[in-house]
């Protein structure tokens, strides 16, 4: 039996092949086709099978065009320098292994302009004192949030950090006024505790900083650590110096403005600091608090380092652990009365700091300052994937996902 | 688009200085043409056939690199594409990624339309506006036509929100276009096996169509067919695998698609892109870790090149940060990182109304505003120019000082505002209380580290005689 076809069908195969008038038909109602006397039904039927093959075999014939996809490779002048943290033994040091981020000549990830020499690392935070945290957090450190040390151990042992950060913030005049004296013995605690290689934060004070960082560079001499941070509004001096004259490296630290970065930069420089003695932080904002600021300041720096300038290519550290700033990693509910519900802050928190942290890592992130282990985990795993590192892949039909059943 | 300055666009406009678009002059108009802030109908000269040449050239040489492609009918419809740039400084981006979450058919009707609801009705608080979700995928996996046709009817009585059809049967796509034929739905998709039935379907429903290869030649050779065809409403699908090398290669394919479109002029896959997240969900069985491992997969995508992609989580952690992700990077990088210093009303303050004082970082200011207004605090806000720095980073950097506020609270004038000469400083910025009550000599009250808490903070510590009672 001969296929059926709709009003519709029989005009579209009329009109395709210019039949303009069919004389002596008259069409009514819905695919009642009533024949006149001129044509008889067994011709139009035949006329029809004729032009629905005709139709059949054009689109039989119908084949794909041929053509090659080509793409341009990105040709960049410049190269981000190679900074290596931590020394082991055999450089005076006493750290178990080191780590090298930067020496990047393409944009993160893009491995088919250039492939990416070293994969981003995660360095876990510790305090030197209990701080207040976001409950999702705080679970996962209230049993050593008393001592350094044993925080330190924690995040190398169980949360598998690359390097720990210590964070002097007792220091602050406006909370302990830990003398710089205490502040370095903390450091050598942590030096002592974990074999991994280490940063050493202040607490933020402009006027204590220069003096604790001081004389943590001098208690960790030798140990390639990094010195967080100088910047433009202290006595950054006094911290280039003394991480120079103890072997360390500084980061330099700006509030997200590119034109501060390169002159603090540049009076790094003069000051003698070795270029490979350099790490950036361009400040990092939490996702919807300034993400999109952040991660254009970065993703600029690193184009204008990746073109030539080399006052801007330096590996980059980004403080991930502000995403808990955003209310939404934290709070219980919204305080918009309209918004839909925000469900558990327990699964916002830790995406929050995971999203802000991989956006930073396509921008030109080197380093990430974490804290939440799973969040941690995640962005590590993800990055680790894009360089290119966990090649095993699970084998999937592309098209599977259409019927997959939940 | 192949114009760079405003000149260039300027000598394909009639130059008559006119003003019917409302500009002064054509110049103006042609900047903010070159902008995308303005259209070119907006000029009525040009549909003189004395411009008309000028006028044709002009629309081709504004067309931006990447074709625009709208998806649904109506005021709910997206149109995706139309970028211009690989990094949103360059410019900006302008399409915002549409991110479509999905149904399939072998859900019980009930949960079927609660889940389109909740889709369709979810909503975000964000600088100013509600955030929204932008469509619905319906995945055809019961292998049933008439099932699947009863899908998309229920979909489509439940939303107005665009719809993509899900499968690669033509004839379970037909079937379901039949029902949505009007509503302009995406087609998902074209592969290398079945494209010339897809192809057929498109051209009669005219609706856009996905091409789907993780193959760039045959993705190349796919579009170009079609787009021979006379089909240029085609979305590219350069396959999304959840991990190892075929996630590392997914991303990789999305950048060469966009710079190739982009920085090469590649005209025959100069096409929205499409990703699909949710693939996450076939190797993770912890429900959990499969929405965070989609919603990282989504933010590579939002970041680089999707246009729109398709997933499954819609639970509220997951959309919080997909969609606030989507705003972030697509906000205009040219619009203001501050708002003017000065005092401003909230509701209908008195001189007993408190006066809160924040930063003029527009996120800060703006969030601050809204969850004062929201809970209807009468009140003053005093925005202290931090050169558009948020609380913390301008406490850290000595942008909010002590100075800085008296300056504030002399040039506006506040002691004209309020009679209580106290003020409310954000809790980030506590450490700066003491100093500002000695610089100021007025009364400094900490209020709450996130605006949020303002409304239980007034509880407690409005007006300042309860607070005082507090102690």
């Amino acid at each position: 039996m001969p296929k059926e076809l709709s009003l519709t069908e029989i005009m579209e195969i009329l009109e395709e092949y210019k039949v303009v008038t069919l004389e002596d038909v008259t069409i009514e109602g819905d695919v009642e086709i009533e024949l006149g006397t001129a044509i008889s039904p067994v011709m139009i039927q035949a006329l029809l099978q004729q032009l629905q093959s005709a139709k059949e075999l054009r689109e039989k014939e119908l084949e794909l065009v041929d053509a090659r996809f080509e793409v341009s490779k990105a040709e960049w002048n410049g190269k981000i320098e190679e900074v290596t943290i931590g020394a082991t033994a055999a450089d005076g040091g006493t750290r178990s292994n080191t780590v090298t981020i930067g020496g990047e000549k393409a944009l993160p990830f893009y491995n088919f302009d250039n492939p990416m020499p070293n994969p981003p690392v995660i360095s876990v935070d510790c305090f030197d004192m209990p701080i207040p945290l976001a409950k999702a957090v705080r679970v996962h450190y209230q049993d050593v949030m008393e001592d350094p040390g044993e925080w330190a151990k924690k995040n190398v042992r169980e949360f598998g950090a690359d390097m720990v950060t210590i964070h002097l913030i007792s220091t602050d005049p406006m909370i302990k006024d830990t003398p710089a004296r205490e502040a370095a013995k903390t450091v050598e605690e942590v030096l002592q505790a974990v074999k991994v290689p280490i940063v050493i934060g202040g607490s933020g004070n402009p006027d204590k900083d220069p003096v604790v960082l001081e004389a943590a560079a001098e208690a960790a001499a030798g140990e390639r650590c990094l010195i967080a941070s100088a910047n433009l509004n202290m006595d950054y001096e006094r911290i280039a110096k003394a991480a120079k004259a103890n072997g360390h490296v500084v980061l330099s630290w700006t509030q997200l403005d590119i034109n501060a970065q390169k002159t603090l930069n540049r009076y790094l420089f003069k000051l003698g600091t070795p270029r490979e003695d350099i790490v950036i932080d361009p400040t990092t904002a939490a996702l919807g608090y300034g993400l999109d600021y952040a991660f254009t300041n970065i993703e600029r720096m690193r184009i204008s380092a990746l073109k030539g300038d080399s006052d801007l290519a330096f590996p980059i550290s980004c403080g991930v652990t502000n995403a808990w700033g955003a209310r939404e990693a934290w709070m219980k509910n919204s305080p918009i009365k309209e918004d839909s519900d925000w469900g558990p802050a327990a699964y916002r928190g830790p995406l929050y700091e995971i999203i802000t942290g991989l956006t930073l890592a396509i921008a030109g992130g080197d380093m990430f300052m974490m804290m939440h282990p799973e969040a941690s985990a995640a962005v590590k795993k993800i990055t680790q994937t894009l360089f290119g590192a966990i090649t095993e892949g699970d084998n999937l039909n592309a098209e599977d996902w259409v019927t997959w059943k939940a | 688009m192949k114009l760079s300055s405003p000149m260039d666009v300027w000598k394909y406009l009639p130059g008559t200085n006119c003003r019917e678009c409302g500009e002064k002059t054509c110049l103006a108009f042609a900047s903010l043409l070159l902008d995308r802030k303005r259209s070119l109908n907006e000029c009525p000269l040009l549909s003189d056939p004395k411009y008309a040449d000028k006028g044709k050239k002009l629309q081709e040489l504004l067309a931006p690199e990447v074709r625009e492609v709208k998806i649904g009918v109506g005021d709910n419809a997206r149109v995706i594409g139309g970028e211009d740039v690989l990094h949103r400084h360059e410019l900006t981006f302008f399409n915002r990624t549409a991110l479509i979450y999905d149904v399939w058919d072998t859900m019980d009707e009930d949960d079927l339309r609660n889940r389109v609801r909740g889709i369709a009705d979810w909503r975000k608080f964000y600088v100013g506006e509600f955030l929204k979700l932008d469509g619905i995928a319906i995945r055809a996996i019961s292998g049933d036509p008439q099932q699947y046709r009863a899908c998309v009817k229920s979909v489509s009585e439940e939303t107005d929100l665009p719809l993509v059809l899900c499968s690669f049967d033509p004839e379970m796509l037909e079937v379901g276009l039949k029902e949505v034929s009007d509503r302009n739905p995406l087609l998902y998709a074209a592969n290398e096996s079945n494209w010339r039935e897809l192809l057929g379907i498109a051209k009669q429903y005219r609706v856009p169509v996905t091409l789907s290869s993780a193959d760039l030649d045959m993705l190349t050779r796919l579009a170009l067919t079609f787009s021979q065809a006379g089909l240029e409403d085609l979305v590219l699908d350069p396959v999304t695998y959840p991990t190892g090398e075929g996630l590392k290669g997914a991303f990789e394919r999305f950048i060469k698609l966009r710079r190739a479109a982009i920085s090469d002029g590649n005209r025959a896959i100069a096409y929205p892109l499409l990703a699909v997240p949710m693939t996450a969900w076939m190797v993770h069985d912890d429900a959990l870790y499969a929405s965070y491992w989609e919603a990282m997969m989504a933010c590579l995508f939002i970041i680089r090149y999707a246009d729109i992609m398709i997933m499954h989580s819609i639970e509220p952690h997951a959309l919080i940060t997909e969609r606030t992700l989507v705003d972030n990077i697509y906000t205009d990088p040219r619009r203001p990182v501050s708002v003017e210093p000065g005092i401003r009303e909230i509701g209908n303050p008195n001189p007993e109304s408190p006066l809160f004082v924040t930063t003029n970082f527009a996120l800060t200011y703006y969030t601050v505003e809204s969850d004062i207004a929201s809970n209807k605090i009468d009140s003053y806000l005093m925005v202290v120019d931090t050169e558009g720095l948020g609380v913390e980073a301008a406490v850290a950097g000595g942008q909010l000082t002590a100075d800085m506020i008296k300056d504030t609270l002399e040039t506006y004038e506040a002691d004209k505002r309020v009679k209580h000469k106290t003020m409310v400083i954000p809790g980030l910025a506590a450490r700066i209380s003491g100093e500002t009550e000695d610089v100021t000599g007025w009364t400094v009250l900490v209020g709450p580290r996130d605006s949020g808490r303002i409304p239980g903070w007034m509880e407690d510590n409005w007006p300042p005689e309860k607070a005082a009672g507090n102690i």
